[in-house]
């Protein structure tokens, strides 16, 4: 059994971005860079090493930090007006751009960064730790949009969006309708075909990032009598006339992305601007939002991580009967199984990107990334403002954003039920005789 | 147009505290010294303004320092230098030794400037810089908060004591930079992954023909004393009796 077990890991070790041996961040708080061990498959004694999870290559490791600080300086003094006034700065927006992190997969041809979906994984987190409506601002464009650009883009439509949406222009994903949220395929907006144009009538609900969109990813059925494999996607271009953006809603969290209905009135859109093929949209719907998920995965991990690190601190300033809050023994049990919680979400949600990395089948994991890290991220932020006391209940300290940001996590990209419904059919087919 | 090529010394920043001996540095994460960063921008500008035509960053020290010239390739030098320095030898270190590699590294590489950064947050020392122009016999621009290339040489403006000193020096020159010399750039996601193709040479002191062997021993590190708590006192004649009593009046 020593050979196909060899072929695997082999497989999976070729993939990982190189070169290795250089850092290894081990444990949340610990700030230590340690040196890796020099590591890699020694086929002819037969043993293969392997790194931990949280193991980065050079240019992971950078960027995480890179992000790190930005994040910390140019996102971070924005994070309250953004949220009191449900609207994203501007400048924020462009620094984003500005430092290559709305394109990182994208190819340097069009503009991007051309590194690996890791490495937005890691971004996504870092930013989340600040500010999670920009951290999801990031992961829209970067898990759903250029993905589906990408993968799926004629040498026409690469060339006109490919280096906009990486230097100056966010696109919108527009599945959700007013009756058809988890229902997706049930979606009423309509294509109908005229010679070499489509025009699209409908209206799509919970559209995030739609009020600075210049590009709409709109998902409509040509033909209703096919039920779901009439469903297309179809580029459309904010300017287009007919398209409407609807007010933006007043949300309990995440309220600096803005959140709008976009309603479709006769809106013509040429043949060409098909991305793909007719009557595949749902696939597309299903495989992109696979990926998506461990990037709300990542989003969630951050947000649980930046809401624990800025209640710690206090917990350990605090004096109440002449010690430490920290130091009672309630307190500690209490932070600890917090921080176990946040570690294993954490790994699932690396793991599960590093299986998509390597091409192995990660639906299942990526599920399982999503559920667990919403649920640890409620839980997270729910424990940090009863530790934080009373300052935890007001808006003069960040936790309380946190707690409101955290609950869309089980809502949004699948519900927690969906993704429980999805690893339960993986588990069925697992024991299929 | 002549050749120029800018030069920057990049030392480890070490934090963390003692043990009477020296400073903690296993298993702390090392950064580059703010100081220095503000020079690689500054170098990197310069070059963006077409004025240098190669950026040269170096580090001294264990394999570590690998990090730390990526991140200023990240910021847009051209290429690096890694002199191997570790062990014993690194934690002795010193600004002398430093300074007579980067002599002999800017007489190997032709360099026409050399721009540090003005001291390293760790010792504290602010003589690399120095001591580096008078190994090479070259003019320096010190506490730099301003720098401008002319046809006849180089304007420097100086923070000191007084105000602000302008100079003006030829090339080739050693400069230091100041806190308010500029604001350096993030290493944006793009340059990282350029940086990643840039090449990075390795070098050992002995192959510079240097000795790296120190002429200062460090007796003992200590910590600052513990602040005590003080006192309060209502009016003069309270501060006066307390000051008696403790017996300094």
């Amino acid at each position: 059994m020593a050979a196909p077990f060899a072929r695997i890991f082999s497989k999976s070790l070729r993939q990982i971005p190189r070169p290795w041996g250089s850092s290894c961040q081990s444990g949340l708080r610990s700030r230590s860079t340690k040196s890796l061990p020099v590591m890699g498959s020694d086929h002819t004694s037969g043993v293969v090493s392997f790194p931990p999870l949280q193991t980065y290559s050079e240019e992971e490791s950078m960027m995480k930090d890179a992000v790190k600080k930005y994040a910390q300086e140019r996102i971070a003094p924005f994070v309250s007006k953004m949220d009191e006034n449900s609207a994203m700065d501007e400048e924020v927006i462009k620094s984003l751009f500005e430092q290559g992190l709305m394109g990182i997969e994208i190819d340097p041809e069009y503009g991007g960064t051309g590194s690996s979906f890791f490495a937005s994984i890691l971004v996504i987190e870092e930013l989340a730790k600040v500010d999670p409506s920009v951290s999801v601002l990031c992961d829209i464009q970067n898990t759903l949009i250029n993905v589906l650009f990408t993968k799926l883009g004629t040498p026409a439509q690469k060339e006109k969006y490919l280096s906009h949406l990486s230097t100056d222009m966010i696109g919108s994903f527009c599945l959700s309708e007013a009756e058809s949220g988890s229902d997706a395929f049930a979606l009423k907006t309509r294509a109908e075909k005229h010679k070499d144009f489509y025009v699209i009538n409908g209206s799509k609900m919970w559209i995030s990032n739609a009020e600075h969109a210049g590009v709409f990813l709109v998902m409509a059925n040509v033909n209703p009598s096919a039920g779901y494999r009439g469903i297309t996607c179809f580029i459309v271009d904010r300017e287009t006339e007919g398209l409407e953006i609807g007010r933006k809603e007043n949300k309990l969290g995440l309220r600096a992305s803005s959140t709008c209905p976009v309603n479709f009135d006769n809106v013509k859109v040429p043949e060409s601007n098909i991305l793909g093929e007719i009557g595949h949209g749902y696939k597309y719907a299903i495989g992109m939002l696979n990926e998506g998920r461990i990037g709300i995965a990542a989003q969630m991990v951050g947000l649980a991580q930046g809401c624990f690190d800025h209640t710690v601190p206090y917990t350990r300033q605090r004096v109440q009967f002449g010690k430490r809050i920290f130091d009672f023994q309630g307190m500690q049990h209490q932070i600890a199984h917090v921080a176990t919680q946040i570690e294993a979400a954490r790994l699932l949600t690396y793991n599960a990107a590093r299986l998509k990395e390597a091409g192995r089948p990660f639906i299942k994991e990526a599920c399982m990334a999503k559920y667990f890290s919403a649920e640890v991220a409620t839980l997270t932020t729910s424990k940090c403002i009863e530790w934080m006391g009373g300052v935890g209940f007001t808006k003069d300290y960040p936790i309380e954003k946190y707690y409101r940001d955290c609950k869309i996590g089980t809502i949004y990209e699948g519900t927690t039920n969906i993704q429980l419904s999805t690893m339960a059919k993986f588990i069925d087919k697992e024991f299929e005789q | 147009m002549s050749k120029k090529k800018s030069f920057l010394a990049i030392e480890l920043q070490i934090r963390v505290k003692p043990d009477h001996s020296g400073v903690v540095t296993d298993g702390v994460k090392h950064s580059m010294n703010p100081f220095c960063e503000i020079a690689v921008e500054e170098a990197v500008k310069l070059k963006e303004k077409k004025l240098m035509k190669e950026v040269v960053v170096v580090s001294c020290g264990p394999q570590q320092s690998q990090e730390t010239i990526r991140t200023a390739l990240a910021m847009g030098a051209d290429r690096g230098i890694h002199v191997e320095v570790s062990g014993k030898d690194y934690e002795t270190l010193g600004p002398l030794q430093v300074s007579k590699i980067l002599a002999a590294l800017a007489k190997k590489e032709d360099a026409q400037l050399i721009i540090l950064g003005k001291q390293a947050i760790d010792d504290d020392c602010n003589q690399t810089g120095q001591m580096t122009a008078a190994l090479l016999d070259w003019p320096q621009g010190t506490f730099a908060s301003e720098v401008s290339l002319e046809k006849d040489g180089i304007k420097v403006v100086r923070e000191i004591d007084g105000g602000l000193e302008t100079i003006k020096i030829s090339t080739p020159a050693v400069l230091t930079a100041d806190l308010r010399l500029n604001t350096p750039r993030y290493a944006t996601l793009p340059n990282i992954m350029k940086a990643k193709k840039k090449k990075i040479a390795n070098v050992k002191p002995a192959d510079l023909g240097v000795d790296l062997t120190s002429r200062l021993e460090v007796l003992r590190v200590d910590e600052p004393p513990q602040r005590q708590a003080g006192m309060k006192v209502e009016t003069v004649d309270d501060l006066v009796s307390k000051l008696k009593d403790a017996g300094k009046v």
